[in-house]
């Protein structure tokens, strides 16, 4: 049914947006729960500044990325002869860049539930002999879950479109870089490639339309399970 | 048990000073209007709120001290709190919720403990159950659960009722009457007619102070006390046991100290304790004793105090034998039988409320 490259930049796009989410999400759930907790000066700029991948263009921010994480480039030559990781033209750069660009959605998200999370139920867990870690992780983790699946999915959503960042980054290399977005632009810039970029582009929107659905019924499994 | 209590904390424009000492056990009411500070004063026994100066000691066991710096956590109180909202895990399943605090505390009540629990509350049928899934009574019982299970020293209820309607409070009060005599109670509430029911001690709170305390069968008959609280006065309340069953007319006769009265029928043994109501409404006064009257029971009282309100009512305080009752009639009767304290009268009953205790 599907061509081998049509497979490849398929399974490519839904690994490096799955390790875009999955590496993100600590941080962001650690960053929702400080912004949530704690009070310092500047926290509004700090605030405004972790949203910046939403409103700047995707082009800039693989721009950047390469000129601190390209081989060359300062912190990318360092971890490269150090830690031997490398994140200029391989997929995990691309991951990266999708991560940082999805980020936001996912602080957002988790943010909200955790501001609807009702404060009195942490001081009555408190009475109840719970300290605070035990009321991180038994009571406001459960109840920002529906949210933490929210923001997750959506990221992913928007993780499988990313195409800016990633060419600027990590450039398009079928089988390493080439994800679904990238594979369509090649195919349209190939003489002939009509039929194929028609083909990848139907897959993109099955892709995204399964993806909906999915998003739906997680989050209403979710919210049914905490009780909401 | 005794409870020592002196907090101060001053907010914008509002500063609580509170300073009271329970030395009895059973319920003590914090009594008074909205905004007086009950719930701050609740807050900083649980210690949810950490007042500005203060101490609070649970027999004897220091949990605040301001000035020699120790301030044990809400967790390590040991201090029960059901909220007015209940504050269910909306997460977990009513069991779950029940085996939080159960779960969490230092002496863990043994599995048949908390069936009895579980039992006598009535939520068997409900223990699979999400907290959305339950009425507003069931919450409550759920709340009351969860915070007695966690087996605390003392337990702190915060208008526990106020967010029900009136055929939810009758479902909850019998739970609430169960729970006296396991453990202490300070119930809050702005409800004297909650007080009149549950409480055995009566703190007032008025404006952040403590503006009355002692035994509600002591202050809620006394007129200077609703004076000072600003409602009409309730009336008589006093402890009671049934001295005598007469089948041939299916009444029952129960004892106080100062007298008997006649009710009807309470299907209980001999030597049952009950709390008894007279409400000033239900208390006629006459001079005489009367004769061919429908009335069951006709007390004979002496005339302590008269307090005339604008409405042309005149509250009358009696004492009979060792209770105080009183008599809510018109001034209008009171200048015609010419009521003065001192004067002997008889106190005719229309109407007696029984609690069970």
């Amino acid at each position: 049914m599907l061509t081998d490259v049509e497979a490849q930049a398929l399974l490519l796009s839904l690994r490096v947006s799955l390790v875009a989410v999955v590496g993100a999400l600590p941080f962001a759930l650690a960053t929702a729960v400080l912004l949530a907790r704690a009070r310092f000066p500047g926290k509004t700029l700090v605030d405004s500044a972790l949203h910046i991948p939403l409103v700047l263009p995707p082009v800039v921010v693989g721009y950047l990325l390469l000129t601190l994480l390209g081989t060359r480039a300062p912190v990318g030559a360092w971890l490269l002869h150090n830690l031997g990781i490398r994140f200029a033209f391989s997929w995990t750069g691309a991951a990266l860049a999708s991560g940082l660009i999805t980020f936001p959605f996912q602080l957002r998200a988790i943010r909200l539930s955790l501001a609807a999370i009702d404060g009195g139920l942490g001081q009555a867990a408190e009475t109840l002999g719970a300290g605070p870690l035990d009321r991180f992780f038994n009571v406001m983790l459960p109840l920002a879950l529906p949210g933490i699946v929210t923001g997750a999915i959506t990221a992913f959503a928007a993780s499988l479109g990313e195409f800016g960042a990633i060419i600027t980054f990590v450039s398009n290399i079928p089988g390493e870089t080439q994800t679904l977005p990238l594979a369509i632009y090649s195919a349209i810039q190939s003489p002939g490639g009509e039929a194929e970029a028609a083909r990848l582009s139907l897959l993109s929107i099955s892709l995204a339309l399964a993806g909906m659905v999915l998003a739906e019924m997680a989050e209403r499994r979710t919210r049914a399970l905490v009780g909401q | 048990m005794t409870i020592d209590i002196a907090i101060r904390q001053r907010f914008a424009g509002f500063e609580l000073d509170a300073a009271f000492r329970i030395a009895k056990p059973g319920v003590t009411a914090l009594f008074g209007p909205s905004g007086a500070g009950k719930t701050t004063i609740a807050n900083a026994i649980s210690g949810l709120l950490r007042p500005q100066e203060g101490r609070i000691a649970i027999d004897g066991r220091v949990v605040l001290d301001k000035s020699a710096g120790i301030d044990v956590p809400p967790r390590a109180r040991r201090i029960g709190y059901v909220f007015q909202e209940a504050r269910l895990f909306p997460h977990m399943s009513v069991d779950g919720n029940l085996r939080f605090g159960w779960r969490r505390a230092a002496q863990r009540a043994s599995e048949d403990e908390f069936a009895r629990v579980v039992d006598m509350l009535g939520l068997d049928h409900l223990l699979v159950r999400k907290p959305a899934k339950l009425s507003g009574g069931e919450k409550s019982r759920v709340a009351l659960g969860r915070a007695l299970l966690a087996s605390p020293a003392l337990l702190l209820l915060d208008e526990p009722l106020a967010a029900l309607d009136a055929a939810r409070k009758a479902e909850i009060f019998p739970y609430l009457e169960r729970l006296r005599g396991r453990l202490p109670m300070i119930y809050v509430t702005h409800s004297l007619d909650e007080v009149t029911r549950l409480a055995d001690e009566l703190v007032f709170v008025k404006a952040g102070r403590i503006a009355a305390q002692g035994s509600v069968f002591d202050l809620l008959p006394d007129l200077e006390f609703a004076s000072l609280a600003g409602t009409p006065s309730y009336g008589a309340v006093f402890e009671a046991t049934i001295s005598a069953q007469r089948d041939d007319d299916k009444l029952t006769v129960v004892a106080f100290d100062g007298g008997k009265l006649i009710v009807p029928r309470i299907a209980q043994p001999l030597g049952t304790r009950l709390r008894v109501r007279l409400r000033a409404e239900d208390v006629m006064i006459a001079r005489e004793r009367p004769r061919e009257i429908s009335a069951n029971n006709i007390l004979e009282a002496a005339i302590v105090s008269l307090r005339s309100d604008d409405d042309g009512h005149a509250d009358v305080q009696l004492r009979s034998g060792g209770v105080k009752l009183v008599a809510r009639i018109t001034q209008a009767s009171a200048v015609r039988l010419g009521l003065a304290a001192g004067t002997p009268v008889f106190a005719v009953v229309k109407s007696v409320i029984v609690d069970l205790r």
